[in-house]
């Protein structure tokens, strides 16, 4: 059975400090097991990005964690908690351990150095042992897997398209077989011809690594074909988490049935494309209760004055998934 | 390369403008202080050099204004700039030829320190905000509005005197016969000191204060964020992540500053009696001496474009993005 | 703003937005940066000083008496020069020199700047590039020399002389960076909108780019001054411009040519020199101000160090997150999969 890899509990993660602090990811348990794909859907401002640069303490000033903890599960040795670990043992977890693929690869790479520069300083950061054409050797191995000629390898970044950035960014994630990869939107700015490229890419170089991955993104349809297991958030919070199937085929929070009925299906019938009304809530300031009941159909009068609680629902008996929501059947 | 060639041909541009500036600027002065000044020397000049300031200066007033403009240029190709009127009989260029290297010297070499020091601490003003190095910005300010000259004179009451290492002023122990021999060096390296001195406090906190906000600004760029995700030491990271992109704005910066920084170069010069062209045109200036004054223009100008040109090859060399390949 | 669920336009906080103030709480804002408050305040100072200063001096400077080279007393705050004339006078009457000249070359070089950088901007092609090749190369010409030439052909150089000369040469800089930042705006939808209604050329400028330029003008000008009172004092001090109107630059030129160092009068030339560094820190503060405002980024901090989990006093910085000493955070009961225990 799927054991868990990277355990988030209780995080929260605040910018700014004192009274004028905004609470940008509440109270979020999430677990990644070994060898899953979980995505990570919401909007912008919903908290996935900024839950995903928390987990390994990248987010930049006024950002801060107040809350929580990152229980990591190395493949051989005592799990720990990323929070505690100091700044001497955070930099040797990072991408050895789990490694993160961000979104626009343009303003990623260093614009002054080479590719096989970048790929090669990290290599030595962390492997000071091997020797330069094993560094070499490495590198390019994992550049030609990701579909990049060793000749390109002395290339600036200026000089490649967007969608061989995308690439060497992922070659670059995946150069010291990571556990965990952290992926932050990575073919938002492609076209659709290289997103399925780029996506068939990493399914093939999963099976081939077997690494676990965060995959984080807006687009909801991406996330039912690729990923294992999804989970939905909404001002901060998980609302809903399930098996991609499950959730595409019966969705029980009323944010993941608008979002599953906003894009359309290759398949199947014809049916009304439904935006949601209304915009996300601002971060400062939050509606009472559950956070989505302004513009959620179904509200009730509870919705607007309890916080709902992330639970198995009632009506499904299923340990796989839960649901924050206090219509009948979705409480335990 | 194409950058490096559309640079020169910009300078080359810039050069013409500036001579054709220098052209015109003493057919602007009203009255003919020079034709007063020749007929003074008349007897002691030859036919040559009495020709060459007339096209100097358009005392032909046969000439028309375009023969004019084409025999100045023949004659400043040759390097023919005239006589100088306050060390008469010596030509303007044989003057600044021995005063140039005086100051390259001085401006050369503390420029460069200057940049280095501040752009280094720059660096780490930048890099750790909040700590103790922001304190560093407002005395630096401070230092750097001190009029360049002012400080001279300062340090000159302060440090120099009779019994003092440091020497008030000249380039080197009146007495000495310049050459290369090691006491004529030490001595010129001992008179350069307070001068050298003198600029570099003033001008180092420019250099502090614009790398330090490049910096603040390279360090929210989302490759930052990526260098420390990748876990590498944050040495790699503050050099070869951030300051070699907040480097790029600062050396084009360099190129343009160095106008100001020939200006302050001069003041110096003047307070120290220091023996470059600054000093030159200071006497010139004094003396109503246009020939020398002209010819300072001229290599002030002229060194500036080249210094200019030598800062794009440098950027060329920093920034990849400029080479653009087929 | 209804968006569509699964399309992005909001944004993530960030840090605060200085674009949606309206504008009169933004220029409070910026008064209230304690940099540009003590810049203000110290020039208002001399501007006060350059109005009354002939009125409130107790000497006329020009005139002579007997207290030759006199250290500070009571009877003269700052001393006496070669002739008896009083220092203090001098520097309190100089100050309406210095301050004219540096303000109105300021103006004439921002006035260039805006027509020359603005329009090269806007309209592009052919103009823009004549326009720049003029820029650029009154840009790299070194400005002192230049002036230095300048004025000392003209001759009778007056304060008013001085300001034009200094305003027509050093405009350059002002230019080019106007130039670059009219270039963006020119790009962005709302110029483009406004364009494309049709809406004339000069009322585009007017209302829809320069409230942008704004910041940049302001920023030019105090710098051209700056430059413009370092000019002047120094062609004082060389003795180019006209001895007959003081400014503090003829002080110096005086302590100077009669060797007030070899005297031992430190008085004659530290006052004036303290003057210019106390004006010229005074204008770059200003000068910071309109930085920090402009991008909220360069402000130096304020609380940066907050206290972590294991009781450290940590440096907010970037790449490291600091974690922080639990607070109360509201834990929401989570109920547990039981798939865990299902292994």
């Amino acid at each position: 059975m799927k054991t868990p890899v990277l355990e988030i509990k209780n995080f929260h993660v605040d910018y700014g400090l004192g009274d004028e602090a905004v609470q940008a990811v509440r109270d979020v348990n999430l677990t990644l097991h070994r060898g899953e794909v979980l995505g990570l859907a919401g909007e912008s401002g919903s908290g996935k990005s900024t839950l995903a640069y928390g987990v390994t303490r990248l987010l930049p000033p006024p950002g801060v964690i107040s809350g929580g903890s990152v229980v990591y599960h190395p493949p051989s040795g005592d799990p720990y908690d990323v929070m505690a670990l100091t700044d001497a043992e955070l930099r040797k977890f990072r991408w050895a351990e789990t490694s993160i693929v961000f979104q626009g690869a343009m303003n990623s790479l260093n614009p002054v150095h080479k590719v096989s520069t970048q790929m090669l300083d990290v290599i030595k950061a962390h492997e000071p042992q091997l020797s330069p054409q094993a560094r070499i050797a490495r590198a390019q191995e994992m550049l030609k897997l990701v579909g990049i000629s060793a000749d390109r390898m002395d290339a600036y970044p200026h000089q490649l398209s967007g969608g061989m950035r995308q690439r060497v960014m992922i070659g670059m994630a995946l150069v010291l077989e990571p556990q965990v990869v952290i992926m932050d939107e990575p073919t938002t700015a492609l076209d659709v011809v290289m997103q399925r490229q780029i996506l068939a890419q990493l399914v093939e170089l999963r099976e081939r690594l077997g690494f676990s991955v965060l995959f984080i993104t807006h687009d909801l349809s991406l996330l039912v074909e690729f990923s294992d297991r999804i989970a939905i958030m909404y001002g901060g919070r998980i609302v809903e988490e399930a098996r991609s199937k499950e959730l595409y085929t019966d969705s029980l929070h009323p944010y993941s049935e608008g979002l599953l009925k906003s894009f359309p299906a290759l398949r199947g019938e014809r049916r009304e494309l439904s935006g949601i009304p209304g915009s996300p809530p601002d971060l400062r300031g939050m509606p009472s209760g559950c956070s989505f009941h302004p513009r959620c159909p179904q509200a009730f009068e509870r919705c607007s004055a309890e916080i709902p609680v992330l639970e198995i629902p009632s009506a499904r008996k299923d340990p796989n998934r839960s649901v924050a929501c206090w219509l009948p059947g979705r409480t335990a | 390369m194409k950058f490096l060639l559309q640079r020169l041909a910009f300078y080359v541009f810039t050069a013409w403008a500036a001579l054709t500036i220098n052209f015109f600027i003493p057919r602007l002065i009203p009255g003919d202080p020079v034709t007063s000044l020749i007929n003074k020397f008349q007897g002691q000049m030859s036919t040559d050099a009495i020709n060459s300031l007339y096209v100097l200066f358009g005392l032909d007033k046969n000439a028309s204004l375009w023969s004019q403009y084409v025999d100045y240029w023949g004659q400043v190709f040759r390097g023919d700039l005239g006589l100088s009127f306050t060390f008469f009989p010596t030509p303007v260029s044989e003057i600044l030829r021995q005063s140039l290297p005086w100051t390259i010297a001085l401006v050369g070499i503390t420029t460069f320190a200057s940049f280095m020091i501040g752009t280094s601490l720059g660096v780490l003003a930048g890099w750790r905000r909040g700590s103790v190095m922001d304190g560093l910005l407002p005395v630096t300010t401070f230092l750097s509005s001190i009029p360049y000259f002012w400080l001279g004179l300062l340090a000159i009451t302060l440090l120099a005197g009779p019994d003092s290492f440091f020497p008030s002023s000249g380039g080197y122990e009146p007495g000495l016969v310049p050459g290369w021999s090691g006491e004529f060096i030490g001595s010129a390296i001992q008179h350069s000191l307070l001068p050298a001195i003198t600029i570099l406090i003033s001008s180092v906190s420019g250099w502090i204060l614009t790398m330090r906000n490049m910096m603040v600004t390279v360090s929210s760029e989302d490759y930052i964020t990526v260098a420390h995700a990748k876990g590498l030491p944050e040495r790699r990271v503050m050099v070869s992540y951030a300051a070699r992109n907040a480097l790029l704005p600062n050396v084009s910066g360099f190129a343009l500053s160095l106008g100001f920084i020939v200006g302050g170069t001069l003041l110096v010069e003047i307070v120290f009696s220091y023996p470059g062209i600054g000093y030159n045109l200071f006497q010139a200036v004094g003396a109503k001496d246009y020939p020398l004054m002209q010819g300072v223009f001229l290599v002030i100008t002229l060194s500036v474009l080249v210094a200019n040109l030598l800062a794009d090859v440098a950027y060329l060399l920093l920034d990849p993005r400029t080479r653009k390949e087929g | 703003m209804s968006a569509p669920a699964t399309t992005i336009t909001a944004v993530t906080p960030e840090g605060p937005e200085v674009a949606a103030a309206p504008a009169k709480r933004r220029r409070l804002r910026f008064v209230a940066n304690p940099k540009a408050a003590t810049g203000l305040v110290v020039l208002a100072f001399f501007c006060l000083i350059a109005i009354i200063g002939p009125w409130v001096a107790p000497y006329d400077p020009s005139a002579r008496s007997s207290d030759l080279i006199q250290a500070p007393s009571g009877k003269h705050w700052f001393g006496t020069t070669h002739l008896g004339q009083d220092i203090f006078s001098q520097v309190l009457v100089g100050t309406r020199g210095v301050m004219f000249v540096g303000l109105l070359a300021g103006l004439v070089a921002t006035a260039l700047s805006i027509l020359i950088g603005v329009s090269a901007g806007f309209l592009g092609g052919a103009a823009d590039d004549s326009l720049s090749a003029l820029s650029n190369v009154f840009l790299v010409i070194p400005a002192l020399p230049l002036i230095i030439i300048v004025a000392s052909t003209i001759p009778s150089a007056g304060d008013l002389m001085v300001a034009l000369v200094i305003g027509l040469t050093s405009w350059a800089w002002g230019a080019r960076v106007l130039r670059a930042q009219t270039l963006s705006l020119r790009r962005r939808d709302y110029v483009e909108a406004a364009r494309a209604t049709g809406e004339s050329t000069w009322r585009i400028i007017t209302f829809e780019i320069m409230p942008n330029l704004t910041a940049i003008i302001a920023s030019g000008f105090v710098g051209t001054v700056i430059f413009a009172v370092m000019s002047e004092i120094t062609l004082a001090f060389i003795g180019i411009s006209t001895i007959s109107e003081w400014n503090w630059g003829t002080i110096l030129f005086w302590a100077q040519s009669q060797q007030a160092l070899a005297q031992g009068a430190w008085w004659w030339f530290v006052p004036a020199g303290l003057a210019i560094a106390v004006l010229g820190t005074a204008l770059s503060l200003i000068n910071f101000g309109i930085d920090e405002f402009v991008s909220p980024r360069l402000r130096s901090s304020g609380r940066t160090r907050v206290k972590t989990k294991d009781g450290h006093s940590v440096r907010m910085r970037v790449g490291f997150t600091p974690v922080l000493s639990s607070k109360q955070a509201p834990v929401t009961p989570v109920v547990r999969r039981r798939e865990e225990e299902v292994a």
